[in-house]
């Protein structure tokens, strides 16, 4: 088990020390740290400050994606969390005071935990597929935040406490990343320590077996998206408190895809069934690092041309079928490479090219079906 | 696909009438639906529904229908299309480089769909050769539209060509109506549409014909209802699936035709956001997100419905965006919940 999980690894690791060297390359100080009134600066802190809010939606994307779900909407969240934040100390006569940034963060978190509650009854309770459910709160919200904020953009960050979640260091490290990396080490306790890890990859497997082996999958499934939803609304509070200013059309605009990228980077099958937060967490910093590397010697307008290019590689290197066939490619693969007994006989008379369509995760879609009819 | 796959195994001919039915309810949903928001528009707004404000509610959402009818077909054969969007500004990008560079006009419009067309084609070769999820592999063509948009020009570019402002600028004649204005004054004028909302319903007629009187039609319904089933039928299911991501780039160029017609520009960051609306359009207009039932006519219902959401905030300046979407959000939730519901009664049986 250790042997596959250091092989899933392999390949993410080794794409970002390539960067980092490309970045290195291109900028000869990349690596140097320096300490300025007792705070860490450098283009490497940088890119692990940036990659904060990326980390914490990951991770919540990861275990939705280990339950064969997916959460588009954590941009959304994000937009009304940091939306309803900004707008509660714009507004508040003492924005100084530490009590109003308080239920600021309170509030603006329990909102995104209620928006990932919203997410997961329609996905768990109502059985709607993952993709669908979460593009109603992914149109509607980023709606309720720009109701929020009237439509305006908001200037909260000359507010000192409020800072400090995005842009503020505690002893000499900036605090977005201690806590992106608290939630990590917490959610990787919380996975790895305990069954519930477990519990996730089963329900991701078969959710009819898991339902049969006596595992909430409802309420498992619920969790996750709250817990989705959490983190995307805390990932929403760094991304207003560390910019100038908090815009609800533009506050973590396309996260959910970089999320999603980063995710399945590290390994993740986007099929569910299993995770890894390791690789997730560098998949969050081949994004960041990529990113910085692409603007620097490159030209930040072809950012998403690179990322569509690291997608388009990262999906063939782990499909199966992809491997097989470039694998094969020599020997001219055909339908017959696929071996399943119950379609050979039909084989013959199809396109040689439409047999592989039967494959098992399209057969699994229907236990996914079933339960969720009978959950319904 | 397993997120998107919806099969039915053993089910009976009487569920399947069942099934028709519940697809010919929702589009009467919809129907009611948008009615009743015009109604309310109407009480609320002035000349909300005079004759030229209803064939607005398509000449101002013309570019949306062909995206409407791309994702139509790949969300009929079980799958979605991210791309489309970006796709869209790509063609409005190219159109507006190429007639900057002196290209002629037919010439850019030819190039234009053959662009939306070939990376619809090798969309559709990776989802069905590689069986990579639909969602991810749309996502990535997005991704590459939308950094090429940028790549080219990282600023709108004005068209100044003759043939597009002409089509810009055209008014077809319908018919005579009287008109109230705000004074109360009643006066004749003449209720215009334009070239763009021909073609875009031309290209309805066309994928009706298509999905419902031609072997491929049938096909992408088959796909959509049971992949497998399909396969074991001997349906060439590979190929239809790539065709259905061509189909959708093609009607996403031409969108992006239509688009640079209507703005007579290229704008790069254009249709951010817009593959949403198209499958809320499709969702809204009855089609089963999970492949397999659908009528294309549902999903101009469902533009139309987009439009008329569209047409409050036109006609209320006061009114916050944010509401158009949260109501844009509501309907496709109470869509869906509706397709949840037939469904799971037609399982019951």
């Amino acid at each position: 088990m250790s042997k596959l999980t250091s092989q899933r690894l392999v390949w993410p690791v080794a794409v970002l020390v390539a960067l980092l060297v490309a970045n290195l390359m291109a900028n000869h100080s990349f690596l140097s740290i320096t300490l300025q009134d007792g705070n860490l600066f450098g283009p490497l802190v940088d890119i692990l400050r940036r990659a904060a809010p990326i980390v914490l939606v990951a991770l919540g994307m990861s275990l939705v994606i280990a339950t064969r779900g997916i959460d588009l909407s954590v941009g959304a969240v994000a937009a009304i969390s940091g939306s309803w934040a900004s707008m509660h100390i714009v507004s508040s006569s003492d924005r100084t005071s530490v009590g109003v940034v308080l239920v600021a963060v309170v509030v603006a978190l329990v909102m995104a935990v209620v928006a990932g509650l919203f997410n997961g009854l329609l996905v768990s309770v109502l059985g709607i597929q993952p993709i669908v459910a979460t593009l109603v709160l992914m149109t509607a919200g980023r709606g309720l935040a720009q109701v929020i904020t009237n439509e305006k953009i908001l200037y909260p960050d000359n507010t000192p406490g409020y800072k400090l979640i995005g842009g503020g260091y505690l002893i000499g490290v900036p605090f977005s990343i201690l806590v992106a990396g608290a939630i990590f080490a917490l959610t990787a306790a919380l996975t790895r320590q305990t069954a519930l890890g477990t519990l996730i990859e089963s329900v991701g497997v078969n959710p009819e077996a898991s339902r049969l082996a006596g595992i909430r999958a409802t309420r498992i499934i619920l969790v996750v998206y709250v817990f989705s939803g959490f983190c995307a609304g805390l990932a929403g509070l760094m991304l207003t408190s560390n910019s100038t200013s908090a815009d609800p059309n533009s506050i973590g605009l396309f996260i959910e895809l970089d999320a999603i990228l980063a995710v399945v980077i590290g390994g993740t099958s986007l099929t569910g069934g299993r995770f890894s937060l390791w690789g997730t967490l560098i998949g969050a910093f081949i994004i960041e690092t990529m990113n910085s590397f692409v603007v620097i010697a490159i030209s930040p307008r072809s950012t998403d041309v690179f990322k569509a290019g690291v997608v388009v590689v990262v999906c063939l290197l782990q499909s199966p079928k992809a491997r097989r066939w470039f694998g094969g490619v020599v020997r001219r693969p055909t339908g017959r490479r696929t071996p399943p007994p119950t379609v050979s006989p039909t084989a013959p008379d199809t396109a040689p090219l439409s047999v592989p369509a039967i494959s098992v995760p399209a057969l699994d879609g229907d236990h996914t079906q079933d339960l969720e009819t009978r959950t319904s | 696909m397993s997120t998107t796959a919806d099969t039915h195994p053993g089910r009976r001919p009487l569920s399947r009438v069942l099934g028709r039915l519940g697809g010919y309810s929702q589009v009467a949903t919809t129907v009611v639906l948008l009615a009743i928001m015009l109604t309310v528009g109407a009480t609320l707004y002035q000349n909300f529904t005079s004759p030229q404000a209803l064939v607005d509610l398509l000449g101002k959402n013309a570019f949306l229908i062909p995206l409407a009818v791309g994702m139509t077909f790949v969300i009929l054969s079980g799958g979605i299309d991210l791309s489309v969007g970006a796709v869209m500004a790509l063609g409005s990008v190219i159109a507006a480089t190429l007639l900057q560079q002196g290209w002629s006009a037919p010439a850019v419009i030819v190039a234009v769909l053959l662009t939306g067309t070939v990376l619809g084609t090798l969309v559709g070769t990776v989802i069905s050769k590689f069986e990579i999820q639909p969602f991810i592999a749309t996502l990535a063509a997005m991704f590459l539209a939308r950094g090429l948009c940028l790549v080219i020009t990282d600023r709108s570019i004005t068209i100044k060509d003759a043939l597009f402002r002409k089509v810009n600028l055209a008014h077809l004649n319908l018919f005579e109506a009287q008109v109230t204005n705000v004074r109360g004054r009643t006066r004749t004028v003449d209720v215009y549409t334009t070239p763009s909302v021909l073609i875009a319903l031309g290209l309805v007629l066309v994928a009706f014909a298509v999905l419902h009187y031609t072997h491929f039609g049938r096909t992408v319904y088959a796909v959509g209802g049971s992949e497998p089933s399909a396969s074991l039928m001997g349906l060439a299911v590979d190929r239809t699936k790539v065709m259905v991501y061509a189909i959708s780039g093609f009607c996403a160029g031409l969108s992006g035709l239509l688009f640079s017609f209507y703005t007579a520009s290229g704008d790069p960051v254009a249709g951010i956001g817009y593959e949403l609306n198209a499958i809320a359009a499709v969702v809204i207009g009855g089609t089963l997100l999970s492949g397999g039932a659908g009528y294309v006519f549902g999903s101009v219902l469902g533009v139309l419905t987009l439009g008329t959401i569209y047409a409050y905030k036109e006609f209320d300046g006061n009114l916050n965006t944010g509401w158009t979407r949260i109501l844009i959000g509501g309907l496709v939730l109470f869509f869906i919940v509706l397709q949840r519901v037939i469904a799971s009664r037609r399982w019951a049986r």
